[in-house]
């Protein structure tokens, strides 16, 4: 029963966005496509001057060039935190990671200001190198969290006997951490992703252009304008979620680990 | 681990760049936001002079503030109690070994892949109420063929209903989210503990209310931080279902920080905004993290 709630709008979206044009209808919006129609995908997708729609291709490739150096950045500072806090403490070590972790929660309205001031200050301002950025040093408290739990997992005796063979902070991270990491990079990763390509409200504040909007702040405009069809808003809607849901169908369990890493169940 | 020197220096240097970074983004940021919130900046042209404490005392007079505050604490208990039993109701229904369980938890847990704009572009449709020339739409026009006519409602078009129907679409989204941290918990739970009570006779609903339910309340603890600081900080979601909504009544302080700051550039009003609603999370999360991080050490 449950699970009916849970479908219904995945069931509208479908239907509606393989629609055909003469069969979209607010009325018929519970009724299954007569025939598989990709039309409104097109129009969404390239965009359609006749209909002042300006199509989600360059956003959506705009979202994927900022989330995959984001990604990487924000889970390769994680993991060398994370190393750091696990496994080389030092004194307030757990207050500084603490006071890391704070920034995970922060509304980010309470740094926007500043934010926009300092980018347009050092030209980054309205630029996907930018976003980039900004997602970067917001993702380190989440990725510190999730690497400093996971490496607290490898045992220390491994780390003892390593030392005693002669090798240092950076051989220990190269030769030991690294080759162990693969399941902790995936949930880090995971996580990211999913994060920085639904994110919002930076894209809104950064890039004021629609060239360089992200996929998630062009489908709002999409929607938000009167004149669009609503199968093309569905089609847009399913374009944006596609990513994520693909990486949850894959990879699911990484991206479950993530969720109960993000709930803070071991700090 | 007992460090030489150079240890020493490559264990800082390792964090050096996000410690900075967080320093200066994170706290430098917020005092910066706290300091303009003082001051006069109500135009595109910075202007730094000291006022005090009027923006926020202007802000306790101002009508949308207050609707926006007493929107977020009505939009915030009824997400809280109605994920969290949502949430914990499945959880115990998917531990009584279900078949297919594997497909149900993926379908409760889907949409939190999901960003929140394209869960507010559908459900903006689903509850889109309808006019009088197209009759019922969306969810009233399924109620009506399914006889439960009477539940129809205006939805967010309602100002008497507003900031209660985008409810409904966080829970959708968030429930699966409770779900997934009891499950963890009552698999947490040792079985022996649950066959030692039905061997003194317990019934299944004794097991669950003495047994279980008091050894998950950690996770609701967990559960109502992190649910509460989500709901604090709503903003996507009303952006692309509703907006502010006929007077007000989906409004919330995060938006009204954004149209103030960056539409109507009254920045250090914007700024007061900010810092109430980071105050509202800080008294929230800074006990749960030094709880926990006692607990962890």
């Amino acid at each position: 029963m449950f699970a009916i709630f849970y479908l219904l709008p995945v069931y509208v979206l479908l239907a509606t966005s393989f629609k055909s044009f003469a069969e979209v209808s607010l009325k018929d919006m519970w009724k299954l496509p007569q025939n598989i129609s990709l039309d409104s995908f097109k129009i969404a997708w390239r965009g359609d001057a006749s209909k002042g729609v300006t199509g989600l291709s360059k956003n959506f490739m705009n979202s994927i060039y900022l989330v995959i150096p984001a990604t990487l950045i924000s889970s390769l500072l994680g993991s060398m935190n994370g190393y750091v806090f696990s496994k080389w403490k030092f004194k307030f070590s757990n207050t500084v990671l603490a006071l890391i972790i704070f920034g995970m929660f922060i509304p980010y309205q309470s740094v926007l200001i500043p934010m926009v001031v300092v980018l347009q200050k050092i030209g980054l301002y309205g630029s996907i190198p930018g976003l980039i950025f900004i997602h970067c040093v917001y993702g380190i408290p989440i990725t510190t969290l999730i690497f400093r739990n996971y490496y607290s997992t490898v045992p220390t005796e491994l780390l003892e006997a390593a030392k005693i063979d002669g090798a240092g902070f950076l051989r220990i991270y190269r030769d030991i951490i690294l080759p162990v990491s693969m399941p902790g990079f995936a949930v880090v990763m995971i996580w990211q992703f999913t994060s920085i390509w639904n994110d919002f409200l930076f894209g809104l504040v950064v890039a004021q252009k629609p060239s360089i909007q992200p996929i998630t702040v062009a489908l709002n405009n999409l929607a938000g304008s009167y004149f669009v069809e609503w199968n093309i808003q569905m089609a847009g809607a399913l374009i944006t979620a596609i990513p994520p849901l693909l990486l949850y169908i894959f990879l699911g369990r990484y991206f479950m680990r993530g969720l109960l890493a993000g709930s803070l169940s071991g700090v | 681990m007992k460090k030489t020197r150079e240890e020493k220096i490559l264990t800082f240097l390792f964090i050096m760049p996000s410690v900075i970074l967080i320093v200066v983004f994170v706290y430098g940021f917020i005092g910066w936001t706290g300091w303009v919130s003082l001051t006069n900046w109500k135009d595109v042209v910075p202007d730094f002079t000291f006022v005090g404490f009027k923006n926020y005392i202007d802000l306790f007079h101002n009508l949308r503030f207050q609707i926006g505050l007493k929107n977020i604490l009505v939009f915030t208990v009824l997400f809280l109690v109605v994920s969290i039993a949502i949430g914990l109701l499945l959880a115990i229904l998917l531990d009584r070994k279900v078949r297919f369980e594997n497909v149900f938890r993926s379908i409760y847990l889907f949409p939190m892949a999901i960003s929140f704009i394209v869960t507010g572009v559908v459900w903006r449709w689903m509850l889109n109420p309808g006019t009088a020339a197209t009759g019922s739409l969306g969810i009233n026009m399924l109620l009506d063929k399914i006889g439960l006519g009477f539940l129809k409602s205006g939805w967010y078009t309602d100002p008497n209903v507003g900031i209660k129907a985008v409810v409904i679409p966080a829970v959708w989204q968030m429930s699966g989210y409770v779900m997934a941290m009891y499950l963890a918990g009552i698999r947490g739970i040792p079985q022996e503990l649950s066959e030692a009570a039905q061997v003194d006779g317990a019934s299944t609903w004794q097991v669950y209310r003495y047994i279980i339910l008091p050894l998950l309340q950690p996770i609701t603890l967990g559960a109502v931080i992190i649910l509460t600081h989500i709901s604090l900080k709503i903003f996507d979601l009303v952006v692309a279902m509703t907006g502010a909504g006929a007077g007000f009544s989906c409004d919330v302080p995060a938006l009204f920080m954004y149209d103030t700051t960056f539409r109507g550039n009254f920045f250090a009003q914007g700024a007061a905004i900010a810092t109430i609603l980071l105050i509202l999370v800080a008294v929230l999360i800074i006990p749960y993290l030094r709880h926990g991080l006692k607990e962890g050490s």
